[in-house]
């Protein structure tokens, strides 16, 4: 299949960018990341500089493979990473435009790639449990409801890609940080930090210039993880009851 | 900061003050809207006149319907806000974008802030028009039931027989249907209530809230001048 890609070309993060056009000849069972590989061999055979765009697992579990395709983070498809699309999804002779995930508090470093570390700064702001974890304990020895377990293994599987963050018109981060906050304080383990957590994660949240969440709920429909905005719920009631109840102060 | 303001300053207590006076003003209508259905009346504007003079004159009423000015300021100059504090957490913007949502509409959900300021427009307008007007002794005043009352109802049946105000308050009351289709299912999630028992009771309450009640308030300036 012949496809027109358009693709966001910028040098780095100081320099603008504009949309380059390249045609590329492709496979229908190639995914799309396969398909920007058979563009960069195209690119440097021509000695032109190739396309860059993050990857590492290609199975879907990693979040790094970022870009916004046809104004979808993560393309088209419902539920589905971009090194999980498959070409099959697409026409022949089809324009794709190719652009990266915008957000202030993601700038671009270069084409496709963008800088989520604000990420990292909000799950080293509470997104973890301090405790000295010892032997490896066994199985089932702390009792918990399955619904419990199975709404904070729903959370858990958000791969912080960042395409709610992409996908939303105020660049909010709030799925995300539900996510990350959700899994954690519905399990007796990170049942003790809570409060402090739910603060101190959105207070981060805040710090780095995400808007706030106006129940858009683009985020849910683009996530690849189908990650619920129930979790977006928890997290305020969380947040007014943190406030209000525990002893603690925000630091900010 | 002092926990309080970084509270109220921080993205969730920012939205919690907009939920909790969209909410009330979410009330506030169905008040207005009970009494303002007496204009339908066929009683040449007594209840409604007498209505207005209660509303006017209760301290208690006073005093409410002074919140509900307070409110609504708030609401609107903290919507304006964070619309514009969200609009610049991107400077960069698409070539291509598609907003998919998920149990609501859209469109609303996107132009909120939009939607608010044609109803902040209409506000103005209508209390220009009415309020102001009645405040400023620019009424007549008549006798029922031997209390002096002011003659809104005549000021409504004049107002409601210029074709322009007509059409505006019909657009207005659309724009408000749209606010709070977005508005009122919002206002739950925004408080942390989302749950499988509720949601679908609140997301279909507020369909029906949010299209009956503008429709309600809209068909009485059509009423005014299509009927009477
Ligand atoms: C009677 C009139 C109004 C009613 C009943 C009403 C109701 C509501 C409700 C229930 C919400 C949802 C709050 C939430 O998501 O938590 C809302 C949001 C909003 N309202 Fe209003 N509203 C009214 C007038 C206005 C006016 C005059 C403005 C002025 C600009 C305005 C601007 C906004 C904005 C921008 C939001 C979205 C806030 C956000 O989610 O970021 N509204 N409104
Ligand atoms: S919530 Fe979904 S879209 Fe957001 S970072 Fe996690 S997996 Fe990605
Ligand atoms: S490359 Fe790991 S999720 Fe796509």
């Amino acid at each position: 299949m012949k496809l027109n890609l358009k693709v966001w070309r910028q040098k780095g993060a100081e320099t603008g960018g504009k949309f380059e056009t390249y045609t590329v000849e492709a496979n229908e069972h190639m995914s799309f990341l396969e398909m920007l590989d058979v563009l960069n061999e195209q690119l440097i055979a021509e000695q032109k500089e190739p396309v860059s765009f993050e990857h590492d697992c290609r199975e879907g579990i990693c979040g790094t493979c970022s870009m916004v395709i046809n104004g979808h983070p993560h393309g088209p498809m419902k539920g589905t990473t971009t090194c999980q699309l498959h070409m099959r999804h697409f026409n022949d002779g089809e324009t794709i435009t190719i652009e990266p995930f915008r957000a202030n508090a993601f700038p671009v470093i270069k084409d496709l790639v963008v800088d989520r570390s604000a990420f990292d700064r909000i799950i080293q702001a509470g997104g973890y449990i301090s405790v000295n974890t010892g032997q490896a304990q066994d199985g089932n020895s702390i009792p918990i409801e399955k619904e419990l377990a199975s709404e904070a293994f729903d959370a858990a599987t958000c791969i912080g890609c960042g395409a709610c963050v992409a996908a939303c018109p105020n660049a909010s981060a709030m799925l995300f940080t539900s996510a990350k906050i959700s899994h954690l304080n519905m399990l007796p383990q990170g049942e003790v930090e809570a409060a402090q957590r739910v603060l101190n994660m959105v207070d981060q949240m805040d710090a780095e210039g995400f808007g706030a969440c106006s129940n858009v709920t683009a985020c849910e429909a683009e996530c690849p993880k189908d990650i619920s905005v129930k979790n977006i719920a928890r997290v305020n009631r969380e947040y007014f009851a943190a406030t209000l109840a525990s002893e603690r102060v925000s630091k900010k | 900061m002092n926990w309080f303001t970084r509270f109220l300053t921080s993205s969730i207590g920012k939205k919690l003050i907009m939920s909790l006076t969209g909410l009330f003003l979410c009330l506030f209508l169905i008040v207005h809207l009970a009494g303002n259905l007496q204009l339908l009346l066929d009683d040449g504007g007594n209840a409604f006149n007498l209505y207005a003079y209660t509303m006017t004159h209760n301290p208690l009423i006073k005093a409410v319907s002074y919140g509900t000015y307070f409110f609504i300021i708030l609401h609107a100059i903290q919507g304006i806000v964070l619309a514009l504090q969200n609009r610049k957490a991107r400077n960069s913007k698409y070539a291509v974008k598609v907003t998919r949502t998920t149990g609501t509409s859209s469109f609303a959900a996107r132009q909120m802030a939009l939607l608010g300021s044609l109803i902040l427009i209409f506000l103005g307008i209508h209390m220009g028009d009415f309020w102001w007007k009645m405040k400023s002794n620019q009424t007549n005043t008549l006798t029922i039931e031997g209390i002096e009352v002011q003659d809104l109802y005549e000021k409504v049946a004049a107002s409601f027989s210029v074709e322009w105000i007509v059409a505006f308050y019909v657009v207005a009351m659309i724009g408000l249907c749209f606010h709070l289709l977005h508005g009122f299912q919002s206002a739950f999630q925004t408080l942390g209530l989302n749950h499988k028992k509720y949601t679908p009771f609140i997301q279909l309450l507020g369909k029906g809230f949010a299209i009956l009640v503008p429709t309600l308030f809209a068909l009485i300036p059509l009423y005014f001048y299509f009927v009477k």
